[in-house]
Formats: C-alpha cells, sequence, structure tokens
C-alpha cells in the first residue's frame, strides 16, 4: 500500500501544481483577492504531498521493499541502515523526487514567511514555482517515475553502487540540491517582476536572503562533494575541472556575483536589470548543472541512468525556463525603471568590478565544459578540455578579483578614496610580503607563483580582519567602545568579512596542496617501511574482514614519526558480490591541517602490494575556509535589518594611520 | 479497500486546499515595499545613535531613503484597489477544484499506478510462517548467509538440493563443486556433482559428469547412483546391451526394501523392449498416412487414460508429452505437463526429467 500511497501523492501535487500556475496569475492580474490566496495553500498541500510521496520512498527503502523497481534496483536488504535512507537519492528517479521536494519546500517558506511580500508579487512568484514544479512532476511520473512497481517482487535487491555506499552521499547531494533549487526562487521573484513590470530596492531585500541560503548550500553541497572525491576515488585529487564539478560551480559563481550585485540594488536602487538577469542565470546555470550531470551527456558516477526519452524531457524543460526566462527578460527589462548612475571608486563601483569578473570567470567555464560536447555532438570530434585550460584562463581572472576583494568592503558608497584605502591595507599588505619572502626562503626551488599565491591568501585574510578592525576601530578606540562598536556592527559586515576570510583559507590550502604535495608510489611486502615527509609507514600485513554487504582486504599501516608511533592507518579494498565490484577505501591521518593519504593498488604476485602515499600540506584548508564562507553567509542571513548606503566622507579615514 | 478509503482522504485534503482560501473574501495580510523603507529609515537612526554613522551621513541617506518611501507611497495610492472577488472566477476555480482535481488525479494515478500490488517489505516475508514462504524466499536466505560466509561447506550442501529442485542446475553444480572443496571428497559428493552436471548438460552424461562418478565408483565401488548412471553414459553411447547388464547386476544386488529399485527396473524395460511391438511398426509402415495418424493417436489416447489412473509412470508420461508434441497438439502436451507434474509431486527427481523434457521441447 506505502508505494502507491506515495505515487497517488505524487500526482495529486502535479494537479495542485496546475492550479497553482494558473489560478495566481489571474488573480494577481484582475487583483482577485481569493484566487492570489489560492497559491499560498496549494504550496503548503503541495508540500505536503511531495513529502508524503518522498517519504513513502524512503519507506520503501528502509523496509526493502523490492515489488517497487526503484528500490529492487538500487537497495539491498543487508544493507546498513543509514545507506538505506541515502540510496533513496543515490539514483536517478530518488534524486529528482528530492530536487522536487527541496522545490516544493522552498515554495512552502514563500507562502509562510512571505507575509510581508505585497499580494501581488507573492502570488506571481508562487505561480512561477509552480510552473517549475509542474514540469519536473510530470518529468518525473512520465519519464523518471520511482513508483514503478514489479508485480513479482525479488527477494534481493541489486545494491546501490558500491561508491556511493559512503557517508558523502547522506550530505553532498542534498546540500547541492537545497542550493541548485534555492536559486529557483530567485529565479521566481525574477520572472515575477518581470510579469509585473515593476522593480525596486525592496525586490532586492526580498531576494537576498533565498539567494544567501542557496548559495551557502551550494559553498557547503560543492565542499563536500569535493571532499568526497579526494577521498573515495583514491586518486588523492580535490577538484578536476570534471564537466560534472564545474555543473556545480557555474551556479555558484553566477550565484555568488548575484548575491554582490543585490547588494548594489538593495543600498543604492542601482543595477536592477543586471541583478534581474543574473537571478535568471544562476538558476538556468542550476538547471544545466542538473542535467548535463542527469541526461547521460556526460558519463560519470554522477550518471545514474541515461535515457533517450528523458534526454529529449530534459531539453525541452531547458529550453522553456532558460529560453523563456531569457525571452521574456528581453521583451520586458527594457521597461524596468533604470537605477541611478555611481563612480567607478566607490563600493558599488567595487561590486560592479566583481561582477565583471565573476562572470566572465563562469563564462570560460561555461565554455569549457560545453564547448567540447558542441564539438563532439556537431563534427564528431572529441577533444577534451582539462585543467591547463582552466588554469590559464580561469586562474588569470580570479587573480584581480582576489586583489581587489580587501579593497572592496573597505570603499565607501557613492564614492570612495581609495588611497586612503590602500593605506589602511598596509598591513595586509606587509604581512603578505613577510610571507612571501619566508616562504621563498624556506622553499628555496620550485614554482615562483607558489610564494605569490600564499602572499595573496595572506593579503586577502589580512584584508579581511583589517575591515573588521577599521569597522569596530580595533586599536585605536578605548577598548569598551570597540566592543560597543563591535556588538553596534550589523551581522551583514560581520558575514562579509568572515566569508571573505573563507576564500582567503581557502586560496591557502588550494596553493600549499597544489605546489607542495609529495607523492610515491612504491610495492611493499609485510614488514616493509616507507617513508615520507619524516613520517614512516610500516606495513604491518593485510587483514579479510567481512563488511555487512561486502568483503574487505585491509592493508595495516603502522605510522611513526621520529620512532614515536603516531597512528595506525588502514587503508581496504572492498569488493560487493551483488555488483560485482570493488571499490577503494583510502585512509588519511590528520596531522594539524595536513594530511597523509594512503590508498591501495593492486596485489602483485610476489606477495607485494602497490601503495600510493601522499602527503598534503594543509590541504584540509580547502574545505575548512569553504566552511567559514557558509558562516559568514550564516551570519549574513541572521542580519535581518535592511543597511542603506550611506556616504562616508574618505577624509575622516584618510587622516587616520593605518595600524 | 483500506488504500482507497487512504487516497480519497487525500484527494479530498487536496481539493480542501484549494477550495479553503476561496471561501475567505478578505485579502490575506501582505506587505509593501513602503513598510521596506520605513525599516530603512529606523535603521538609519539606529546608526546614527549607535555611532556607526556620522550625523551628516545619516542624514544625506534619510533624504534618498525618504524620496524612495514619498515614491512608493505615491504609487501605492494611484494603484487600483484590490478588486471585489468576482463570483464567477471563484466559481471556475471551485469547479477546478471539485472536478479537474480528483478525475485528473484519478485519471492519471489509474494509468501509472498498480494499485493491486501490495506492498512487500522485507522483513514481513522473512517472518512469514515457513510453510507458507516461497522456496525462493528461504533460498535467498540461505544464500545471503553464504555470501557472508563463503567458508561454509554445510551451507553449500544444503543449498545444492534445492537447486537442483528448482531447476538451477548450474547453480546446484556450482554449489557442488564448493562443498567438494571445503567439505573434501567422498563417493556421494562426487556422485551428486555428477548428477547435477548431468542436470545441467539436460540430461545428458557428459565426459566430466562421467569422471565424476568413476572417480566416486573408485571411492565406494557400491555408489548406487553412480553405478545407475554409468548404466545411462552407456545407453547414451548406443550401448544398450552394456546397459542392461549394469542394471540387471545392481537388481541383483538390491536389497528388498530399496527405492531405486524402481527406478533401474523402469530404465530397463526401456532399454530391453522401448516403443511399440517390432509389429507393431512394421505394420504401421504399410497403412496409409490418415490410418497411420489415427494409429497413433489411439495409442496416444491408450497412454493417457492408463497415465490417468497410475500417475507414478515417468517414462510414460514423457512419451505422452512427446507424443503429443509430435502430433502438434501443444496444448495437450503442456496440459499434460501439468497433470505429470501433480501426479509426481512428491518425487523430486522425476519431476526434474519433467522439466528437463520442458526445457528440451522449448513448450
Amino acid at each position: 500500500m506505502i508505494p502507491e500511497l506515495g505515487h497517488y501523492a505524487l500526482v495529486l501535487a502535479l494537479v495542485l501544481a496546475l492550479i497553482q500556475s494558473t489560478a495566481p496569475v489571474i488573480g494577481a492580474r484582475t487583483r482577485d483577492a481569493a484566487l492570489m490566496n489560492v497559491a499560498g495553500s496549494t504550496a503548503l498541500a503541495q508540500f505536503g504531498f511531495v513529502a508524503i510521496a518522498f517519504g513513502a520512498l524512503t519507506a520503501c527503502y528502509v523496509t526493502s521493499d523490492f515489488s517497487v523497481a526503484n528500490v529492487f534496483e538500487n537497495s539491498h536488504s543487508q544493507m546498513p541502515l543509514v545507506y538505506k535512507f541515502t540510496s533513496v537519492w543515490g539514483n536517478h528517479e530518488g534524486s529528482m523526487l528530492l530536487w522536487v521536494l527541496i522545490l516544493a519546500f522552498f515554495g512552502a517558506l514563500v507562502a509562510l514567511f512571505g507575509n510581508n511580500l505585497p499580494a501581488t508579487l507573492k502570488a506571481n512568484v508562487l505561480a512561477v514555482q509552480s510552473w517549475i514544479a509542474t514540469a519536473f512532476y510530470l518529468f518525473i511520473l512520465f519519464t523518471s517515475n520511482p513508483f514503478l512497481r514489479l508485480p513479482d517482487a525479488p527477494f534481493e535487491g541489486r545494491d546501490l553502487n558500491p561508491i556511493l555506499q559512503d557517508i558523502g552521499l547522506a550530505v553532498h547531494p542534498p546540500m547541492l540540491y537545497l542550493g541548485y533549487v534555492g536559486f529557483s526562487i530567485a529565479f521566481s521573484f525574477a520572472i515575477a517582476a518581470l510579469i509585473e513590470g515593476r522593480i525596486d530596492a525592496a525586490w532586492a531585500r526580498w531576494v537576498r536572503p533565498w539567494t544567501l541560503l542557496a548559495w551557502m548550500c551550494l559553498t557547503l553541497g560543492i565542499a563536500m562533494g569535493s571532499y568526497w572525491a579526494y577521498y573515495e576515488l583514491g586518486w588523492g585529487g580535490w577538484w578536476f575541472w570534471d564537466p560534472v564539478e564545474n555543473a556545480s560551480l557555474m551556479p555558484w559563481l553566477a550565484g555568488t556575483a548575484l548575491l554582490h550585485s543585490a547588494v548594489v540594488m538593495e543600498k543604492r536602487n542601482a543595477l536592477k536589470v543586471w541583478t534581474l538577469l543574473l537571478a535568471i542565470l544562476a538558476f538556468s546555470l542550476s538547471l544545466i548543472g542538473t542535467f548535463l550531470v542527469r541526461s547521460g551527456v556526460l558519463t560519470s558516477v554522477h550518471t545514474f541512468a541515461s535515457d533517450p526519452t528523458r534526454g529529449v524531457f530534459i531539453l525541452m524543460i531547458l529550453v522553456l525556463f532558460i529560453g523563456g526566462g531569457l525571452a521574456l527578460y528581453a521583451w520586458r527589462a527594457p521597461l524596468l525603471k533604470q537605477g541611478g548612475l555611481f563612480a567607478p571608486i566607490s563600493r558599488e563601483g567595487a561590486l560592479v568590478f566583481n561582477n565583471l569578473f565573476l562572470t566572465t570567470a563562469c563564462a570560460t567555464v561555461f565554455i569549457g565544459t560545453l564547448y567540447p560536447l558542441a564539438l563532439e555532438a556537431l563534427t564528431d570530434e572529441k577533444i577534451s578540455v582539462g585543467a591547463p585550460f582552466f588554469n590559464l584562463t580561469f586562474g588569470p581572472l580570479f587573480l584581480p578579483l582576489l586583489v581587489a576583494m580587501p579593497f572592496g568592503p573597505l570603499l565607501a558608497w557613492k564614492r570612495g578614496d581609495i588611497l586612503g584605502v590602500a593605506q589602511r591595507l598596509i598591513a595586509a599588505c606587509a604581512l603578505a610580503a613577510v610571507g612571501i619572502a619566508i616562504v621563498f626562503i624556506a622553499v628555496g626551488e620550485g614554482s615562483v607563483l607558489a610564494p605569490f599565491g600564499i602572499g595573496l591568501a595572506l593579503f586577502v585574510i589580512a584584508g579581511a580582519l583589517t575591515d573588521l578592525s577599521e569597522r569596530t576601530g580595533m586599536f585605536r578606540l578605548p577598548f569598551a567602545t570597540v566592543r560597543q562598536r563591535a556588538s553596534g556592527l550589523p551581522r551583514s559586515a560581520w558575514g562579509t568579512a568572515v566569508a571573505h576570510f573563507g576564500l582567503g583559507v581557502t586560496l591557502l590550502g588550494v596553493v600549499c596542496e597544489s605546489n607542495w604535495n609529495e607523492e610515491r608510489i612504491v610495492a611493499l611486502k609485510p614488514t616493509q617501511t616507507v617513508s615520507i615527509r619524516g613520517y614512516d609507514l610500516g606495513f604491518d600485513g593485510v587483514i579479510p574482514r567481512q563488511g555487512p554487504n561486502f568483503r574487505e582486504q585491509i592493508a595495516r599501516f603502522t605510522v611513526k614519526r621520529n620512532g614515536e608511533m603516531i597512528g595506525v592507518m588502514e587503508p581496504s579494498k572492498r569488493t560487493f558480490p551483488s555488483r560485482s565490484t570493488s571499490t577503494t577505501e583510502a585512509a588519511l591521518l590528520t596531522r594539524g591541517a595536513s594530511q597523509i593519504y594512503l590508498s591501495l593498488g593492486d596485489s602483485n604476485a610476489d606477495g607485494s602490494i602497490a601503495v600510493r602515499l601522499y602527503h598534503k600540506p594543509l590541504v584540509l584548508l580547502i574545505w575548512l575556509g569553504a566552511v567559514v564562507m557558509v558562516l559568514g553567509g550564516a551570519l549574513s542571513l541572521s542580519d535581518r535589518r535592511l543597511r542603506v548606503g550611506a556616504p562616508k566622507p574618505a577624509a575622516k579615514f584618510a587622516a587616520q594611520p593605518a595600524e | 479497500m483500506t488504500l482507497w478509503f487512504v487516497l480519497a482522504l487525500m484527494t479530498a485534503a487536496a481539493m480542501f486546499a484549494v477550495l479553503w482560501p476561496l471561501g475567505r473574501r478578505n485579502a490575506a495580510p501582505a506587505g509593501s515595499d513602503v513598510a521596506v523603507y520605513r525599516d530603512q529609515l529606523d535603521e538609519i537612526e539606529r546608526d546614527r545613535a549607535g555611532g556607526l554613522i556620522a550625523d551628516v551621513e545619516a542624514e544625506a541617506a534619510r533624504v534618498e531613503v525618504s524620496r524612495r518611501l514619498l515614491a512608493a507611497a505615491v504609487a501605492a495610492q494611484t494603484a487600483p484597489e484590490p478588486a471585489p472577488s468576482s463570483v464567477w472566477r471563484r466559481r471556475a476555480a471551485a469547479i477546478a477544484a471539485l472536478v479537474l482535481l480528483p478525475v485528473g488525479a484519478a485519471f492519471i494515478y489509474l494509468v501509472l499506478g498498480s494499485p493491486w500490488l501490495p506492498g512487500e517489505p522485507h522483513a514481513a516475508r522473512l517472518q512469514t510462517p515457513l510453510q507458507n514462504q516461497s522456496i525462493q524466499g528461504l533460498v535467498s536466505q540461505v544464500e545471503a548467509h553464504i555470501e557472508r560466509n563463503p567458508e561454509d561447506g554445510r551451507g553449500w550442501e544444503v543449498l545444492a538440493p534445492v537447486y537442483m529442485r528448482l531447476g538451477r542446475y548450474d547453480d546446484a553444480v556450482k554449489a557442488r563443486r564448493k562443498s567438494l572443496e571445503l567439505n573434501g571428497s567422498n563417493a556421494e559428493r562426487e556422485s551428486d556433482l555428477a548428477e547435477a552436471l548431468v542436470a545441467a548438460a539436460n540430461g545428458v552424461v557428459t565426459a566430466d559428469a562421467k569422471a565424476a562418478f568413476e572417480r566416486a565408483l573408485t571411492l565406494d565401488a557400491k555408489d548406487t547412483k553412480s553405478r545407475f548412471y554409468i548404466g545411462v553414459a552407456a545407453e547414451q553411447d548406443g550401448r544398450r546391451e552394456e546397459a542392461a547388464s549394469i542394471w540387471r547386476t545392481m537388481l541383483v544386488s538390491a536389497p528388498p526394501d530399496a527405492l531405486w529399485a524402481a527406478t533401474v527396473r523402469e530404465a530397463l524395460t526401456r532399454v530391453t523392449s522401448s516403443g511399440p511391438s517390432a509389429a507393431d511398426v512394421a505394420a504401421a509402415a504399410d497403412m496409409p498416412p490418415q490410418q497411420r495418424a489415427e494409429m497413433v493417436r489411439g495409442m496416444v489416447a491408450g497412454l493417457a487414460a492408463r497415465l490417468a489412473q497410475d500417475g507414478a509412470d515417468i517414462e510414460g508420461w514423457l512419451r505422452l508429452v512427446r507424443a503429443y508434441m509430435v502430433l502438434g497438439e501443444r496444448d495437450k502436451a503442456q496440459a499434460a505437463v501439468v497433470q505429470a507434474r501433480r501426479a509426481l509431486a512428491r518425487d523430486p527427481e522425476k519431476l526434474r526429467r519433467i522439466d528437463g523434457l520442458v526445457k528440451e521441447l522449448g513448450i
């Protein structure tokens, strides 16, 4: 009964979505309050029914109900409970259900907490949200239905793809989807504004929290995915410029740009049309991201299934929403009232600079990802665009962005004083210079760029701290005043500084890991020892072990430093009989922010085993930085108040010495 | 029944979600941008009081926001008043909720759904009493156990005969081999393996199987199964006399209560006097085709009648099914297979032969 309940709930959600996509629009056009109100209650009911559907599918997975084809194909009765939960979205159908669940969830949030929105805007936003939902319900029900049944239920399932049998699956996809789908709200707001033909500073205030929430989830989702790839795939890499990764990076870049341009719109009532475009682009890129991965155009771990009817359906959805959104934009945007002008050297000028580089970076990633696909489709020629392309294009684009980043928050609105700001950043520059010098002396040889990378990272970090110290008057005002100013400082200012600090931390990790990563590949026999950067790893031998639905061969290593034992590492190879596949489980030993990474290769005939060993200095900073960025976002999100751009006389600060 | 009841409840809830707001005439609380600008003004005041911005800046900002506030307030006043909700529009929406929603949902669901299929959670299926549980279920439980403990020789030994009975001969061969490997070789295991090999080869005693039977006989010269199958091998090689002599020796030394004696006797009858008598065949050869078919039909009908009385004769059943297929009466052949299975239900060995024939003829 349970699977059928879920199936019917999903059908009801579709029918409700159809009503929700029409009635409120008519209501908003005719200013009919009753019809507009339909949007709120149907959005809540829709979420309720999708939740029932998702709950039903989850129940089928947890109870291993193999009469449901989707459960049979992706689960196994012996799987640990947590993977029974996660395998709900560890497959195409289930992941699309998760997608609409989140979509409906955001719709319900707008319905619940959108009481401060003008009635027509709320009705239109929910209706647009429902257009998206309708397309997805149709897609799920008719091409990727997770509730299809098997008349003779098999007794055992085919098991989840072993690579996905990991705790990473519990976090990475839901976070990523929260991010992707979160941008749908920004999209709906943009389309609603275009329909109404009216957009003002208040609009940005309503959109910003949703964008921020989506951005935080996406940041966390990407970071989590990167860490997962790092420890699960066994190559020790954390970013491959793989099209699937790029697919998630593009909406992140566009979303980051949107976040910043919305600030300008909110404070200065400018960049309105541009912000609308970014909102449409961010969600369009999310859709492309979801579907590049799902349609089977790209083959990877993420491709659960490819099927031509799905591909066509997906293409239709893409054309409808991206094409439709942009067409509406082209038609209606010129009718919107433009905002004010502003000076190039000012906070808003800095934010435009940010937008310029972020969107260009996004465009390079877009080209690098899609050009090979387009070329292959048109000429059958296969080319591969990899790290070299992105390092040469994306890197140089991010460089000015990072250099300019500490300047932005220190510049005043309306008109800033770049010399004054530069003076205040002298301490940060000095720190960066010291960092560069130390690295040059310590390393001596190797890449010339590496010390400068470290310097840049230190500059960004110190710049974020300078911003805070300037705002609170640290080092120049009495402590009590500083504390008072710190507590009076808006949370969004804290959020900016913390997020920028986080980016610096990530950069530090990236530079260290990519320049001073040490790798060793050896074949070891039991009792032999291998050393890397002063760590001695003694191979004790291989122990077989039986897991719940796999068998594994664990290689045991004792790690010593200067003869003192500091830990045990147990990399293993797992064999999953139900899919007759095996996975490599790397072992990680964390020392501070650095890690020793150990992964097993093939066993040789002479009893030795190939071992891949890495020492990765400060590698954890890459993800730690992302977490800090998310914390910054959370701080900013908790700031409910709207900040207004007030011009700050530059002289006031310029007169003060830089601390 | 419960299912339909719950589905109806869900539909009612969905309809309610659409109808409820239609019943409320007054507008839901809504904000406007005027409120946002007021917030901004308050905030400037807070910042000024907190010393975050100077008085001059605060004043400039206040002027700017006030200008926007004024514009917003004017826009709000000149905007058309929310029109009183028109009755026919609400009726249209209500009709959509009352008619289109349930009809649409039911239609889509009936096209896609399978309301007649019950859910089958794994745990519940494991708990069904043993006798009600499908063999399939029991097998998969043992298989799960074996998967975790692949070195458990007893498990493989338990599984093998079940595979034989289910007609999964290749799996049976694998299980028998595993059992041999883990439990060590003896006559019984060797001959069991050989028997599985024979079954997997559709009843043909292959060279592999024969070698295994011979190994069994070197371990235990009295092993009945191996001796019998060595006879079958001889028969299949066309050495009928040799087969007959092997079986005769077996029957001579058979203990009086031996269950296998009947099978051996049957086989012996088969090689010594197979089919209709030579005279019958000769007579049939001279008949016109019509009459000959008639005679065959008569014989088949006789056989069918005899088997209806006494169903234990496996050879008879096999012959009957073959005869029907030769006569092109596929339906009857299928019916005969069903009857045979019913009659021989207690004898896995014979059932297996029926299965073999079914596979061979592709019924």
